[in-house]
């Protein structure tokens, strides 16, 4: 391997190029036939704690019932035997429900940390899960800021459970089963932008009814799920110092630098070595 | 000329006494005695080892595991993976030094040193497919059309196995000698150089990769050991991880397979091993200063005061400080006894660093804490175990610590 100064500016040149595109590659232009991310806005105002929705989900994707409900005092938790859990919150304002699954973020580290792409963020919105790609390393939950995908440790074929927004529902035109057979109307899905104007309204038309806060808008660089609350966020259990911006910006600036250096650093190491082979040289002399 | 004609002349003088067929199956047969202390306890731990890991798949990870749905990782990815990957880091500083540098005075010990390198490697990797929940699946990631090229996992994945082959290139030639095959020799040992700058640069990005698997779990690591520059604290703390582990590895193999060495080679390996405390030194210093500015940079005093706080200052001042002392004072007065404690403070050191950020720092205030079973325990000596009879097994057939065979030095 012989490097000359030509063929060190066309590498140095294809570096940059590289870069540069990488770059412009993930700030292109939208299509027409984009389509916009689907959310659901959960109105915890509204939510009676009924958990009906964990019946549904449970029904909807195959799972066991659950065998306990919402009660005050008790964090209940999603597993790998059930997707969503409604909990009770004793709160300035009284008990207060709160649907916790999945809040399919618009930029999942879920979906960034998966190396099969088992993890993967829809066009239509929801953070799905693959079976047939996944390898079962569990690099998801660890990135995961929610700590949502769930793992069946005693399996021998693992799977990982999380929300996947019911989306073979709602891709046929269909919404997905808490939002469908929710009775209080505390559930809502459609286009995350309209959803947003709608969280708004009502914060607006009812200030002493909801805090001013939409958790989600922003969060982990904003998300699928968008919650509505009588009291701060804080109360409700929710990780309130969550990032504004999204996680898998936090690993972008080390994976862009991967391409720069695997391809100078060599050609330095060369030079290196070329340059005290000759000073080796002339002492020997 | 000169140099084929005494090269045909060698290849003459193999052709008649030697029969590679039996000579093979001689070196089969095991050396050395059987009932060691080291066997005695080794054997049954790696039986038992073997048992769990047939439980393991048998009846999932969570029969032999304390892993939980918010501590997905356990002991074996932050022992095996991330902090063995860290104590292998010598084979690339060391080729680095010899190749790269040109400085021949540690040439002796890079063989030993790619070959622990190379098995250690091979080792971990496979420990981590026993932590993959469906490990046949590893193919999407080598073959499939599914590469997930925004993952930090995927890109040490790929830099594992590309730096493994380069590790096995740098070792070959010693393979190509125990053969007795001049002519594979030749074209192998012709591939090093490219081997070893292609494996640097590997061992760079891998080795940055493991602390940066950890940037997206920014809410889950104690604040005192997350932060942004982990890719670049996990290189440079590699730096005297690998080097230290050469020194204590050194002291060993001299002891163990003292038959395999010459008289000079005791003394010139104090003069190496005095060297590289030196490095150590120097690279302990770099790593330090840099803790330091991060710790005032994250702004982080409101965390000393508490039992982490301790945690941390125990690491930092008990097993990066002290130890960096330690080789600064020993390598200039030649006190050879005290590099090599100032060796193992070091590797515990890294052993604590590596389980704070990925064991012990995660979910460190989570309600139930992961601590790990006694089956990942086992297992885990059980890797260790497997990977020390093959690197003696190796050693006391192949020119890893003696010198090569006459007919390399002939052919040259």
């Amino acid at each position: 391997m012989d490097i000359n100064r030509r063929n060190f500016f066309k590498i140095a040149g294809l570096t940059g190029v590289a870069v540069a595109t990488g770059k412009q590659l993930v700030a292109s232009p939208e299509k027409k036939d984009d389509v916009e991310f689907y959310g659901i806005l959960y109105d915890s105002v509204l939510c009676k704690g009924c958990a009906g929705c964990e019946i549904d989900c449970a029904d909807a994707n195959g799972l066991e019932y659950p065998e306990d409900g919402p009660e005050v005092g008790v964090v209940r938790k999603t597993n790998e035997k059930q997707r969503t859990v409604v909990n009770a919150k004793e709160t300035s304002k009284g008990v207060v429900y709160v649907k916790t699954q999945c809040m399919h973020c618009n930029e999942p580290a879920c979906g960034t940390a998966c190396l099969t792409q088992a993890m993967h963020k829809t066009r239509e919105g929801a953070v799905i899960w693959r079976e047939d790609k996944c390898m079962g390393c569990r690099y998801c939950m660890v990135s995961c800021p929610f700590d949502m995908p769930k793992f069946e440790y005693h399996s021998t074929n693992p799977v990982i459970q999380k929300c996947t927004m019911c989306y073979e529902l709602t891709q046929q035109g269909e919404e997905p089963a808490c939002v469908y057979n929710c009775p209080n109307g505390a559930l809502k899905y459609g286009p995350r932008r309209e959803l947003l104007a709608e969280a708004r309204r009502r914060i607006v038309e009812h200030p002493d009814e909801y805090h001013d806060h939409i958790y989600g808008e922003h969060e982990a660089g904003g998300t699928g799920w968008l919650y509505l609350s009588p009291v701060p966020f804080e109360e409700l259990g929710f990780n309130t110092n969550i990032q504004k911006s999204s996680y898998p910006a936090l690993t972008k600036g080390f994976i862009s630098s991967i391409a720069p250096v695997d391809i100078l650093l060599p050609a330095l190491l060369l030079g290196v070595h070329e340059a005290t082979k000759q000073r080796n040289h002339n002492e020997e002399e | 000329m000169n140099m084929t004609t005494s090269y045909q002349k060698n290849q003459e003088a193999e052709k008649v006494p030697f029969n590679r067929f039996r000579y093979l199956l001689n070196e089969l047969k095991p050396k050395g005695k059987i009932f060691t202390p080291f066997n005695v306890i080794s054997v049954p731990i790696m039986l038992l080892g073997l048992y769990i890991i047939y439980i393991r798949f048998t009846q999932g990870i969570g029969a032999v595991t304390n892993l939980t749905q918010d501590v997905p990782w356990g002991l074996w990815i932050a022992f095996d993976v991330v902090t063995g990957v860290a104590f292998a880091g010598g084979a690339y500083v060391l080729v680095f030094m010899v190749y790269i540098l040109n400085l021949k005075k540690y040439k002796p010990i890079v063989r030993i040193t790619v070959l622990n390198g190379f098995l250690a490697y091979l080792f971990y990797s496979g420990a981590l497919l026993l932590d993959l929940g469906r490990p046949l699946s590893i193919i999407n990631v080598i073959i499939g059309n599914n590469y997930g090229v925004s993952s930090v996992l995927f890109l040490v994945g790929w830099h594992f196995l590309l730096y493994m082959l380069a590790l096995l290139l740098e070792f070959s030639p010693a393979v190509a000698e125990w053969l007795h095959a001049p002519k594979l020799r030749k074209v192998l040992s012709a591939m090093t150089l490219g081997a070893v700058i292609f494996g640097i640069t590997l061992s760079v990005l891998h080795q940055s990769g493991i602390g940066a698997l950890f940037l997206m779990a920014k809410d889950k690591i104690h604040p005192l050991w997350y932060n942004a520059y982990m890719p670049l604290m996990f290189v440079v703390s590699s730096v005297f991880a690998g080097l230290a582990l050469i020194i204590f590895e050194g002291s060993i193999s001299h002891k163990v397979f003292a038959d395999q060495l010459d008289k000079d080679s005791h003394k010139k390996h104090d003069s190496i091993v005095q060297g590289l405390s030196k490095i150590c030194t120097l690279a302990m210093f770099v790593y330090l200063f840099m803790t330091i500015i991060i710790f005032v940079h994250e702004k982080n005093w409101e965390y000393l005061n508490t039992p982490m706080g301790y945690w941390y200052l125990i690491e930092i001042i008990g097993f990066v400080m002290l130890p960096m002392f330690l080789f600064f004072y020993s390598s200039r007065n030649g006190k050879m006894l005290l590099i090599r404690v100032a060796a193992i403070l070091t590797l515990l050191g890294i052993l604590l660093n590596r389980l704070n950020v990925s064991m012990i720092g995660f979910k460190w205030d989570a309600a139930v804490r992961y601590v790990p079973s006694w089956q990942e325990v086992v297992v885990t000596l059980t890797i260790i175990f497997i990977e020390i009879w093959v690197f003696r097994w190796i050693v006391r057939r192949m020119p890893v610590l003696r010198k090569s065979p006459d007919w390399v030095h002939e052919s040259k």
